[in-house]
């Protein structure tokens, strides 16, 4: 803030402003961000983690320039008091530069958001980070998306567009490693938090580890049609070492495609992708993940005034089951298909002041349910105040959901944005 | 006798002049030019646009946004794209829409939001509910097709036209028709009335200040009542620019990335 208020008067001054003032004071900048606090509590006890599964105070801070004519400058970082972890955290969400060295080309180089994909908090072609610890544990959905180093090139033509992303040095989930959420330990046969933290072995070698991702596109007549390519790694551990003492990202290819447009009164969505292991083709070895088909098909209709809903269907289907089922050890191997639903419903009200939303995943083969209901009053345009939830049940202790049954959290927030 | 043929000629040619004055042009000419001064002025256009939102208890809420548009055909589909600046947590959120005026053909609208860097597509059946929070709908905004109601000239004063629009559909909206007041001299609708299905006034919108901007005759303010919740919103336009020659920056990649028209 200080920043701006520096910075504005130059603006207007323009030309004619004083030669004493320095270069910097000189470059527009464009200061925004909130402050925020948070707490949540975990309804039941689980003893392996915190009875508070959130306590922060954040300041988000957002300067961007389009000052220069060749390129926009931007940086976003946050400042973290973590009560649960008991330490101060600095995250820096995005620092890029843009730039069009040509008509046809755009160029991001830095660190950035990404995502691309039609599925709604279900990814196949998005590979790029997530931040599942974050999402569970009732964070602002905007930290669901963890940020990449990486450079993005983007073609344009007549014909299709194209996105190419480069990520040097991988960069993984920021997945459940039992810090924060408890989890389902296979080595330990048992629940497992704190106590058992994840160790994995992260491929981490720059220009060697990298990641590529490619994205070509097209509209037709508002259908929105792509198809992509992935080059990388399991982004959450997907395999163990031989020793089965740290998880590990094993190689993964992804190739998929996409379609989006208009359908009857609402917006539908189709998405495939064939998860290739390629560190275990052919389904022998028990310790890495096994290769997959993902599908998915969505739907959004308004079906009342400010009221929404949206259904999809995703499914994962693993290709080398039998293979997989003969080296899991017995009575603990899932199912050839997991299917999944998901609903959101979103009511706006009081002048869309009121957001009353709920998402909710149920796994009709993993006999399990996530649900995100959220509450957010907006009391003025700068103040917001929010409450939610994080609910899991499930039949089995071992589930992709189930496995969270007592990370079940309520939270509140409280966010001045400026 | 040239004097005479002159005379004669002056003659002819004010009464001409004072006949098309006193014409009055059809229902269809009037509600055609109404609607092409109030949205598809020049080939595209830019404008930075604040609203005041305030409620019966005097509470006020602000936004602002830069909007441009380019039309397709003059009276016909455009294409729009909305560039919030305020409040804070939209900011830099971006909202667009491909308009189809055909019948049966929604349109087509997307939303940006850049923490996310994420591209909704936003399904679009009811054009009648509130433009971010405002007491403007989507269809005042963007326009509502003529093809939907059906239109006549009820009253003819010495500065307007007044037409009464009774929607073809009447289940498909919550008013049972609207009168628009329009001004003779340019055309623009000075006042929108909206009567609900007992017949009583509910909803007004006026054009309280009019400019010239490049020869173009522009609302700069219009002001929203809703009769029956005493909420009102201000709408003024700053910045107001026709014929810029934007390029086709209504795709994807200028979601992802605002053009310089949005944030210059």
């Amino acid at each position: 803030m200080f920043a701006a208020a520096f910075c504005f008067p130059a603006i207007v001054r323009g030309e004619t402003s004083d030669s004493n003032d320095s270069f910097l004071s000189n470059i527009p900048i464009e200061t925004h961000g909130f402050y925020e606090l948070r707490a949540g509590y975990r309804l039941g006890s689980d003893k392996y983690e915190k009875d508070m599964s959130i306590m922060e105070t954040r300041l988000q801070l957002d300067l961007s320039s389009s000052y220069l004519e060749w390129a926009d400058l931007k940086f976003k970082g946050d400042v973290l008091g973590d009560l649960v972890t008991e330490e101060v955290d600095f995250d820096t969400r995005e620092a890029y530069i843009f730039t069009m060295p040509a008509d046809f080309m755009d160029l991001k180089v830095g660190r950035q958001i990404l995502t691309w994909g039609t599925g709604d908090l279900v990814f196949i072609n998005d590979l790029f980070p997530k931040d599942w610890q974050s999402f569970f544990i009732g964070r602002d959905t905007e930290y669901l998306k963890a940020p990449s180093d990486a450079v993005k090139a983007s073609f344009f033509s007549d014909l299709a567009n194209l996105d190419i992303v480069y990520t040097p040095q991988f960069d993984p989930d920021r997945f459940i490693s039992g810090k924060r959420i408890s989890y389902w330990n296979s080595n330990l046969g048992r629940l497992a938090g704190r106590d058992a933290i994840q160790r994995v072995e992260k491929p981490d070698r720059w220009f060697h580890d990298d990641e590529i991702a490619v994205r070509l596109y097209k509209n037709i007549n508002s259908y929105e049609l792509a198809v992509y390519g992935y080059h990388g790694y399991w982004k959450s551990p997907g395999g163990q070492n031989a020793a089965a003492t740290r998880a590990i990202f094993p190689d993964l290819n992804v190739y998929g495609a996409s379609l989006r447009g208009n359908v009857g009164k609402g917006i539908g969505n189709l998405e495939f992708g064939y998860y290739d292991s390629s560190d275990d083709r052919n389904g022998k070895n028990g310790l890495v993940n096994n290769s997959e088909l993902r599908f998915l098909a969505g739907y959004t209709q308004e079906i009342g005034k400010d009221f929404t809903a949206a259904v999809q269907y995703y499914v994962e289907h693993m290709l080398e089951y039998n293979r997989y089922k003969n080296s899991s050890p017995v009575g603990l191997s899932r199912d050839r298909d997991r299917h999944l639903v998901t609903l959101r419903l979103t009511k706006l009200l009081m002048n869309q002041n009121l957001r009353c939303s709920l998402f909710t995943y149920f796994s009709p083969s993993d006999k399990d349910v996530y649900m995100r209901p959220n509450v957010n009053y907006k009391v003025s345009d700068n103040l917001a105040i929010e409450a939610g939830a994080n609910v899991f049940f499930g039949s089995y202790r071992s589930s992709f959901f189930g496995e969270f049954e007592n990370n079940t959290n309520i939270y509140t927030a409280l966010r001045y944005s400026f | 006798m040239r004097v005479i043929y002159g005379i004669a000629f002056i003659l002819v040619v004010l009464l001409q002049v004072f006949a098309a004055e006193s014409e009055i042009p059809d229902v269809q000419t009037i509600v055609d030019k109404a609607n092409v001064t109030a949205y598809y002025q020049g080939n595209d256009g830019k404008a930075k646009v604040n609203m005041v939102i305030t409620n019966k208890q005097g509470q006020t809420r602000e936004r602002e946004f830069i909007i441009l548009r380019k039309d397709v055909k003059d009276g016909g589909d455009q294409k729009y794209y909305v560039y919030f600046l305020k409040p804070a947590d939209v900011r830099k959120m971006v909202f667009m829409v491909h308009k189809h005026t055909e019948m049966k053909t929604d349109d087509d609208r997307w939303l940006y939001l850049p923490s996310l860097d994420l591209v909704k597509r936003i399904a679009a059946s009811d054009k009648r509910t509130s433009f971010v929070g405002s007491d403007f709908l989507y269809e005042d905004v963007s326009g509502r097709s003529l093809e939907e109601d059906t239109h006549e000239l009820i009253e003819t004063t010495e500065e307007l036209f007044v037409v009464k629009n009774v929607p073809k559909q009447s289940d498909a909206v919550e008013f049972s028709y609207y009168n628009v007041s329009i001004s003779r001299k340019n055309f623009i609708p000075m006042k929108m009335e909206y009567y609900d299905k007992s017949d009583k006034l509910y909803r007004t919108i006026e054009s309280v200040k009019i400019e010239d901007i490049q020869g173009y005759p522009t609302v700069v303010k219009s002001v929203v009542s809703d009769l029956k919740t005493g909420s009102k919103t201000e709408m003024e336009f700053s910045d107001v620019k026709y014929d810029i020659n934007l390029e086709d920056i209504f795709t994807e990649r200028y979601l992802r990335r605002p053009p310089r028209e949005a944030i210059r």
